[in-house]
C-alpha cells in the first residue's frame, strides 16, 4: 500500500499527463477513420464492384503485424506523434468501413426505391435514409474500433508517440512491474470507460422509432 | 395530360420489356394497367417518372417531354405508391407523410398542417401522427403510403401493386376508400394491378399488356362485353364474361322491387305478426316518404322486447345498401364476400326501391347456367 502512494505521490501528475496524450492520440486517430470511412464506406455501396477489392485489400492489410506498421512509418514520416496517429488511423479505418458499408448496404431496396421515387436527390437518400437506418451499425463499427484503438496506441510509445505504452515499455525493460501496471490498468480503465460512454452516444443517436421498434421485436 | 409516343424498352442483355406503346391518357382518369407477370407493366409505370429511361419514343406530361425536364424535380410532382409500402421505419408518420414537403422546403409548421388535414381523409384520428410506421396495421400503412404520394397536391399518381400485399378483407376496403378518394380529388392515376377484379372495380379504363404491347385498352365494361381476342377472354376469365351479361346489369333490374317494410311508428307485436305472414326474418324500415331509415330482424325483436315497444326504439340504423344503378357484378361480389343474406336497394335520395336477396342470386347464377329461354320452358312446366 506504501508503494502505490509512494508511487502516485512521485508519478501521478506525470500519470494524469500521460493518460491524457493516450486519450488524445486514440481520439484524434478515430476521428480521422470516422471522418474518412464512414463517407468512404457509402461511397462504396454506390459501386459494388469497387467495393469487394477495397474490402479485400483492407482485409489484408489489417493483418499485419501492428509493430510493422509502425515501423514501416518512422523511415516515412520519423518519429513522434503523428506518425503514431496515422498508422493508428489505418487500424481504425477497418472496422467503421465495413460497418458503415454493411450498414448502408442493408438498407431495404424498397425504401430507396420508395425515396427516389417521391424525388429525393442522391444526398437527400443518404441524408434522410441510408445514415439515419444505418446508423446503429455504424456506431457499433465506430465503438469497436475506438475500443480496440486505446489498446494499439499503448505501442505509439515505440515510435515516441508518448502515451500509456510508455510505462508499460519501461516497466517490461527494467522489470519494475509498477510501472508495467500503472500503464495496463489506465489502459483498461480509459477502455472500459469509452465503451460504457459510446454505447450510450450509440443509444442518443440511434432514431426513436428504430429503438421502439426493436422493443416491439 | 399524359401521352406515350411510340415507347420502347431495350434493357441491357437486349430484353424488349416494351414495345412501341402508344396511349393518351385524359386528365382524371384512372387507368389500370394489368396482364401476366413480365408484360412490362412496372417497366411503363416507372418510365413515367424517370425512375426507368425509355430507349425509343417519348413521353409527355401536359404536352412537355420528360425527358427535357429534371428527373427529381419531375418525381416530385408525381405521387408515387409501392407494393412494399415503403414508409420509414426511423419517421413518424407525421414525418413521413410530409416528406415531400420537406423536400420542397416547406416550413415545418405548414408541413404539420398539411399532414394532420391528409390523415382525415381516411378516418385516422390525429394521435397517429406521432406513431411509428411499424405500430400501425397493414392497411393502416398503405393508407399513409397513399397520403404521402398525396402531400404536394400532385395531379398524376402512379401505384404498383398498393394492395398486393394486403389481405383480401382490408385490401377491399382500401380499394373502396381509395375509389372514392379519387373521385374527390380529381387525380390521375397509374395503377398496376395482377388482379382483374380490382382492375373493373377502380379503373374507368383498363389496359391490358401482354409481352410489352397494348392488347386492349377500353373501360371495364367494354372489355367484358368486347374481349379484343382470346387472350383477353382468357385473362378475364369466363365467370366474369358471364357476370357481365348486357341484359342483367343494374341491380334495378334483378332486384325484388317489392321488400317488406314497415314504419317505425309500429309495434313491435306487429312486425313480428308482419314477419310471419310474409315469411321473412327482417324488416326493412322506412319513414312514410319511403326513405330507408335501417332494419330489424327476428332477434333483435327477441332480444329487446321486455325494454322495448316501437319498432323506432330498436331499428339498427348501420344498414349497407346499393344504388339501383349499381351494377350487378359489383352488388354479387360484395353479396357474396360479406356473407350478406340481403341488400336493400335505394335511389339517389336513398328511397327504398327493392331488395336484392341471396335467392336473387341464384336467378343470376341459373340463368348463366342455363341460359334464360330453358329458364322460361322451366317456369311454365312449373
Ligand atoms: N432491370 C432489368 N434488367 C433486365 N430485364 C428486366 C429488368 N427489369 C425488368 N426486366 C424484364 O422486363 C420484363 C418486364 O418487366 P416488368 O417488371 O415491367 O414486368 P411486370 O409486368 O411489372 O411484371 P410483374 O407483374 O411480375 O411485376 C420482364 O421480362 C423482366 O424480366
Ligand atoms: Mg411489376
Amino acid at each position: 500500500m506504501d508503494t502505490v502512494v509512494e508511487f502516485f505521490s512521485n508519478y501521478g501528475s506525470e500519470m494524469l499527463y500521460k493518460t491524457w496524450e493516450h486519450l488524445y492520440i486514440s481520439v484524434i486517430a478515430a476521428l480521422l477513420g470516422i471522418v474518412f470511412a464512414v463517407p468512404l464506406g457509402i461511397i462504396l455501396t454506390r459501386i459494388p464492384k469497387v467495393a469487394g477489392f477495397v474490402m479485400g485489400v483492407l482485409g489484408v492489410i489489417q493483418t499485419f503485424p501492428s509493430f510493422a506498421i509502425l515501423a514501416f512509418f518512422i523511415p516515412l514520416l520519423g518519429v513522434g506523434k503523428t506518425p503514431a496517429i496515422i498508422a493508428l488511423f489505418f487500424y481504425s479505418v477497418l472496422p467503421i468501413l465495413r460497418n458503415t458499408y454493411t450498414g448502408v448496404n442493408g438498407v431495404q431496396k424498397s425504401l430507396l426505391e420508395a425515396g427516389r421515387g417521391m424525388g429525393m436527390t442522391g444526398w437527400e437518400r443518404i441524408r434522410y435514409v441510408e445514415v439515419p437506418l444505418a446508423i446503429p451499425v455504424i456506431m457499433a463499427g465506430i465503438r469497436l474500433s475506438v475500443v480496440y484503438l486505446i489498446g494499439w496506441a499503448t505501442l505509439a510509445s515505440f515510435i515516441g508517440g508518448g502515451g500509456l505504452g510508455d510505462y508499460i515499455f519501461s516497466g517490461l525493460n527494467l522489470y519494475q512491474p509498477e510501472f508495467i501496471i500503472a500503464g495496463a490498468v489506465p489502459v483498461t480503465v480509459l477502455a472500459l470507460l469509452t465503451d460504457l460512454l459510446l454505447g450510450k452516444v450509440e443509444n442518443w443517436v440511434t432514431p426513436k422509432g428504430m429503438k421502439k421498434m426493436r422493443q416491439a421485436a | 395530360m399524359l401521352k406515350f409516343e411510340h415507347v420502347s424498352k431495350v434493357y441491357k442483355g437486349g430484353k424488349r420489356a416494351v414495345n412501341d406503346l402508344n396511349l393518351e391518357i385524359e386528365k382524371g382518369e384512372f387507368i389500370c394497367f394489368i396482364g401476366p407477370s413480365g408484360c412490362g407493366k412496372t417497366t411503363t409505370m416507372k418510365m413515367i417518372n424517370r425512375l426507368i429511361e425509355p430507349t425509343e419514343g417519348s413521353i409527355f406530361i401536359n404536352g412537355k417531354n420528360i425527358m427535357e425536364r429534371d428527373p427529381v424535380q419531375l418525381r416530385r410532382e408525381i405521387g408515387y405508391v409501392i407494393q412494399q409500402i415503403g414508409l420509414f421505419p426511423h419517421m413518424t408518420i407525421q414525418e413521413n407523410i410530409s416528406l415531400v414537403l420537406k423536400l420542397l422546403k416547406w416550413p415545418e409548421a405548414k408541413r404539420r398542417e398539411r399532414a394532420r388535414e391528409l390523415l382525415k381523409l381516411v378516418d385516422l384520428t390525429p394521435d397517429y401522427l406521432e406513431k411509428y410506421p411499424h405500430e400501425l396495421s397493414g392497411g393502416q400503412q398503405q393508407r399513409i403510403g397513399v397520403l404521402r404520394a398525396l402531400a404536394a397536391d400532385q395531379p398524376l399518381i402512379l401505384m404498383d401493386e398498393p394492395f398486393g400485399a394486403l389481405d383480401p378483407i382490408t385490401r377491399d376496403s382500401l380499394q373502396e376508400e381509395f375509389k372514392k378518394l379519387q373521385r374527390k380529388l380529381d387525380k390521375t392515376i397509374v395503377f398496376v394491378t395482377h388482379d382483374m377484379d380490382e382492375a373493373i372495380k377502380l379503373a374507368d379504363r383498363i389496359v391490358i399488356m401482354r409481352d410489352g404491347q397494348i392488347v386492349q385498352c377500353d373501360t371495364p365494361d367494354d372489355i367484358l362485353r368486347n374481349p379484343a381476342n382470346e387472350f383477353v377472354e382468357e385473362f378475364i376469365g369466363k365467370d366474369r364474361l358471364v357476370q357481365a351479361r348486357p341484359n342483367i346489369q343494374t341491380v334495378e333490374q334483378i332486384m325484388n322491387p317489392k321488400p317488406v317494410t314497415i314504419t317505425p311508428e309500429h309495434s313491435l307485436s306487429e312486425a313480428i305478426q308482419l314477419m310471419k305472414q310474409c315469411r321473412v326474418d327482417s324488416l326493412l324500415v322506412v319513414d312514410e316518404k319511403k326513405v330507408l331509415t335501417g332494419f330489424i330482424d327476428v332477434e333483435m325483436i327477441d332480444q329487446k322486447r321486455k325494454k322495448a315497444n316501437l319498432v323506432k326504439d330498436i331499428v339498427e340504423t348501420e344498414i349497407f345498401t346499393v344504388e339501383k344503378d349499381t351494377l350487378v357484378r359489383d352488388t354479387v361480389r360484395k353479396i357474396l364476400k360479406r356473407g350478406m343474406k340481403y341488400v336493400p336497394v335505394v335511389d339517389h335520395n336513398h328511397h327504398l326501391v327493392g331488395i336484392v336477396t341471396r335467392a336473387s342470386l341464384v336467378d343470376i347464377v341459373y340463368d348463366s347456367i342455363w341460359g334464360e329461354v330453358e329458364t322460361d320452358e322451366i317456369s311454365k312446366i312449373g
